[in-house]
């Protein structure tokens, strides 16, 4: 059964930018492109940089790191880059965004 | 909405680029049907020799595999010609009465190999070096027999020869000319070339001219030539020459002058009928190479996803050639005449020579034997028509710079072995790369970079890395130059267009520079959003938007990202001066916040590392010193050495002067990083001569030295001009960043933009015009007033979203 969390307003990310959502186990990064918000465990599979500070494009983020490109929808990077991030549901109602982790 | 239909005649090279690059931009444009003569898919031709060679697998060298076709939706028809193209009902007729509509037709059908018109021809055993069956006839044909010839000595005929030779033949190649390939090098380094051949076992006949191939039972046994000589041949390969395959388009009335006649935007005569390869003739050039191809296939895909930007203006080439071992290239016009001169080095005993030929001041040709590392050097400079006044002196002994740092001092891509390591920065060795160009079938330093990382931190390999390119793929490749380049996928539009449109069209925002220019990406990228924002800021100083969103994360933040996620804070300390009272509360904040290290920067700050996110503002507001822009494309510091005010050696006051710098020209965005410096006197303890703008006290005044460079490649600044007050240093050196803000593009550093437009274009505008450098300062002063400190906006600040994580009980 999937557990949802309120965890901030839609307002209160950026458009093409990101908030990060600290939980007990890890960090999340939440990227806002348009009115859509995508949930990524905030690290990437090359070399762990935080994703959550990248630059937001095209449904992707690249790594402020090495510049690696990584897609919002489903983790994986962008061919030719390799590895895959872990990532999350999420939820918009009325304004406010959930997760469920 | 229904789909065009788009027919593709020819499944080489050319056409397949126009379709891979139309699908990018216009995925659900056509529904597309390929024709393709051979029984193959697209293959890269160019790698054919090292196949005969035996370096090389045909499988190896496929480019587009049958599965790729099926995933495109691509209708394929392999072995199958065109008959007949209806243009009336718009239909191409094939072989077996097949019949297919279209709504655009593009033909890519290639050239033909030149067959020498005498008796024999038809013989067994005479063929061209065309495809890969040619290929592979002559690698059947050197198990059984001995004794081949190959009539032409131009690029393809000595691949040939050297290809067969390595397979075991005995090789002799015939030519016309007096030197082999005659029209790519002059006669001395066609000698040399025959020379390391002949040490390599082929035998040359020169001024021969083949009169009748000699047969015995249907099967070729002889050459005769027009002297009455006569040899054995148990295989002969005419490499003669090519001819554009217009046969098709003639016979369908379209216009054709040797090859099919297109227009910039590779049209047929026939609006509706578009052409691309080694089959057209444009402005009266046919091209033989695949660089020339590949961008006319990116313009022709652009138009027929109706996007109806860009043009084909002809291409320059540039040759190589694909012999293991043997180092040659030639560009341009190198034959010189009674206007031209020429530098020439030659090094008999080296195996080395060199010749470029100059005429008004600019590089018109070149052909370099046996050291080539240079050749894509000059060929840029031919290319970008560069005034190589300056540089005449040094020219012969080349650039140099090739992996100044991290490579060893390497210079020579070929000397280097396969488990070498190239790029420093990510760790790649010469083998990957080669192997990743084969096998994945890359062409250009983008695909490079790409797929290995190899000079895409950097930047410093960036030369091995070409000359690997070159070598792997011969004529092939053919470098971009910056100003020629659009600045990423996004767009077409080069730098200088975008910065000319902002200005001229006075665009304030990113969406509205997108929507002017046609972008094709909704949002951009990571490429093309951080230039936009700063040439809008840098054009329209407060009122262009800034957009933090569109900036690299330091800048966003204001510190610097390290490898671990956490920050790194610089405070300002003007002239790198400092007081008991700032280091107390540098060393509280230390303490407090437990800052993991404490360091001295190269450019006399004090740089705390290790700081998390969260901290940053708390740290800001209890250090209460502005920001140092450490992080920045902008001013970083001003280095000082200790000047008049303690130095018995001083004859200036050189912290006086750093400070009053740096003070007016804080906070200052810049195409890249600027560093600064000012030494007192000319024993430059402030290493002034490898600063963006570095500053040299004199006895008599100041010494301004602009665009030099100590990160990768160590480059020594030049001067700009002498003034007497601090004042005028001031003005001079302000102008001339003013100048680099206005004109350079984004991520080019001082010396890289001054090594483009010249040192004395920079000394027209700033030295000797007063007016105008009145103006830039002016233009500077006005950028930069009311500027506010960062750190400080964001301690006032009472939400800090960027800062601040959201916290979830789970």
């Amino acid at each position: 059964m999937e557990n949802w969390i309120k965890v901030c307003e839609l307002e209160d990310i950026p458009q093409l930018g990101a908030r990060v959502v600290k939980g007990k186990s890890c960090e999340i990064a939440l990227f806002r492109e348009g009115d859509r918000i995508y949930a990524l465990h905030d690290k990437c599979p090359h070399k762990g940089g935080p994703l959550s500070q990248g630059i937001v494009s095209k449904g992707r983020v690249t790594c402020p790191l090495h510049g690696m490109n990584i897609g919002l929808e489903d983790g994986r990077a962008i061919s030719p880059d390799e590895g895959c991030t872990e990532t999350f549901s999420v939820r918009i109602e009325e304004g406010a965004v959930y997760i469920s982790l | 909405m229904q789909k065009l239909k788009l027919v593709v005649v020819g499944n080489g090279m050319a056409g397949m680029k126009v379709v891979e690059e139309l699908l990018k931009i216009g995925p659900d444009l056509y529904e597309i049907t390929v024709f393709g003569a051979e029984p193959y898919p697209n293959y890269n031709r160019i790698m054919l020799s090292p196949v005969l060679a035996g370096e090389q697998k045909f499988e190896d060298i496929i480019l587009n595999s049958l599965g790729w076709y099926e995933e495109n939706g691509i209708r394929l028809h392999l072995g199958k010609k065109v008959l007949r193209i209806d243009r009336q009902r718009r239909i191409v007729e094939a072989e077996e009465g097949m019949e297919v509509e279209y709504d655009r037709l593009l033909l890519a059908t290639g050239s033909s190999p030149f067959i020498l018109p005498v008796p024999g021809r038809d013989l067994d055993g005479v063929i061209a070096y065309r495809d890969i069956q040619d290929t592979e006839k002559m690698i059947e044909t050197a198990e059984k027999h001995r004794h081949a010839v190959v009539i032409g000595g131009g690029l393809l005929g000595l691949e040939a020869a050297n290809g067969l030779r390595l397979r075991g033949m005995d090789v002799t190649v015939v030519h016309l000319a007096s030197w082999l390939m005659e029209r790519q090098l002059d006669r001395h380094a066609g000698k040399m070339l025959q020379c390391e051949l002949e040490k390599r076992g082929l035998k040359f006949l020169l001024e021969k001219k083949t009169e009748a191939l000699l047969g015995n039972e249907g099967r070729v046994c002889g050459v005769r030539f027009s002297d009455g000589g006569e040899i054995p041949a148990d295989l002969v390969v005419m490499a003669v020459g090519i001819k554009p395959n217009t046969q098709l388009a003639e016979s369908a009335g379209i216009h054709c002058n040797r090859g099919i006649v297109v227009d910039d935007t590779m049209q047929t005569f026939d609006p509706k009928i578009y052409a691309v390869g080694e089959c057209v003739s444009h402005r009266g050039t046919s091209y033989g190479l695949v660089a020339p191809l590949f961008d006319m296939a990116k313009v022709c895909a652009n138009h027929l996803a109706m996007m109806g930007i860009g043009r084909y203006a002809g291409s320059f080439t540039a040759t190589k050639l694909k012999v293991t071992g043997i180092d040659l290239f030639s560009a341009g016009k190198f034959e010189g005449d009674e206007h031209s001169e020429e530098i020439v080095l030659n090094d008999v005993a080296g195996g080395v020579y060199k010749k470029i030929t100059i005429r008004d001041g600019k590089i018109v040709g070149t052909v370099l034997y046996g050291d080539t590392v240079d050749g894509q050097w000059y060929f840029r400079m031919l290319k970008e028509g560069q005034d190589i006044g300056e540089i005449r002196g040094n020219l012969m002994f080349g650039q140099s710079h090739l992996g100044n740092a991290g490579h060893e001092g390497r210079v020579q891509a070929s000397s280097m072995t396969d488990d070498m390591e190239v790029c420093g920065c990510n760790g790649v060795c010469k083998g990957t790369i080669t192997k990743a160009i084969k096998e994945k079938g890359l062409f250009t330093l983008e695909e490079v970079r790409k797929h290995t990382k190899a000079s895409s931190s950097c930047g410093s390999c960036t030369g091995l890395v070409e000359q690997i390119l070159a070598s792997e793929l011969g004529g092939g490749y053919s470098p971009k130059t910056s100003a020629e380049k659009p600045l990423c996928a996004c767009t077409e539009h080069t730098h200088a267009d975008l910065r000319k449109a902002i200005r001229e069209e006075k665009l304030l925002s990113i969406p509205e520079v997108m929507a002017f220019m046609n972008w094709k990406t909704q949002n951009g990228c990571s490429t093309c959003r951080p230039a936009l924002n700063y040439y809008l800021i840098s054009t329209w100083p407060h009122e262009a938007m800034d957009d933090p969103q569109s900036r690299f994360v330091n800048e966003r933040v204001h510190a610097n990202i390290q490898k671990d996620g956490t920050f790194s804070v610089v405070p300002r300390m003007y002239g790198g001066i400092t007081n008991p009272e700032q280091l107390r509360r540098i060393a509280d904040v230390a303490d407090k916040y437990r800052v993991p290290m404490v360091k001295v920067t190269g450019g006399q700050r004090i740089d705390l590392l290790g700081v998390r996110r969260e901290d940053l503002p708390a740290i800001w507001s209890d250090l209460d010193m502005p920001s140092g822009y450490a992080y920045g494309k902008s001013i970083r510091t001003v280095k000082t050495c200790v000047g008049t005010e303690f130095c018995r050696f001083g004859t200036q006051d050189s912290t006086g002067l750093g400070i009053m710098l740096e003070q007016a020209f804080d906070r200052m965005w810049a195409p890249h990083k600027v560093k600064m410096a000012v030494s007192g006197c000319p024993r430059n303890c402030a290493e002034s001569t490898i600063k963006d703008v570095g500053i040299i006290g004199v006895e008599s005044g100041w010494e301004i030295y602009v665009a030099g460079n100590g990160g990768i490649k160590a480059e020594v600044s030049q001067f700009l001009a002498k003034v007497k007050t601090k004042e005028e240093a001031m003005e001079y050196s302000g102008a001339f960043l003013q100048l680099y803000r206005e004109e350079a593009y984004y991520l080019e550093r001082t010396v890289h933009w001054i090594g483009r437009v010249g040192l004395d274009y920079a000394r027209s505008r700033v030295a000797e015009d007063e007016e105008n450098r009145r103006a830039l300062y002016q233009r500077l002063l006005y950028a930069l007033s009311g500027e506010r400190d960062p750190w400080k906006s964001v301690v006032e600040r009472e939400r800090k979203p960027l800062f601040e994580s959201l916290m979830v009980e789970a």
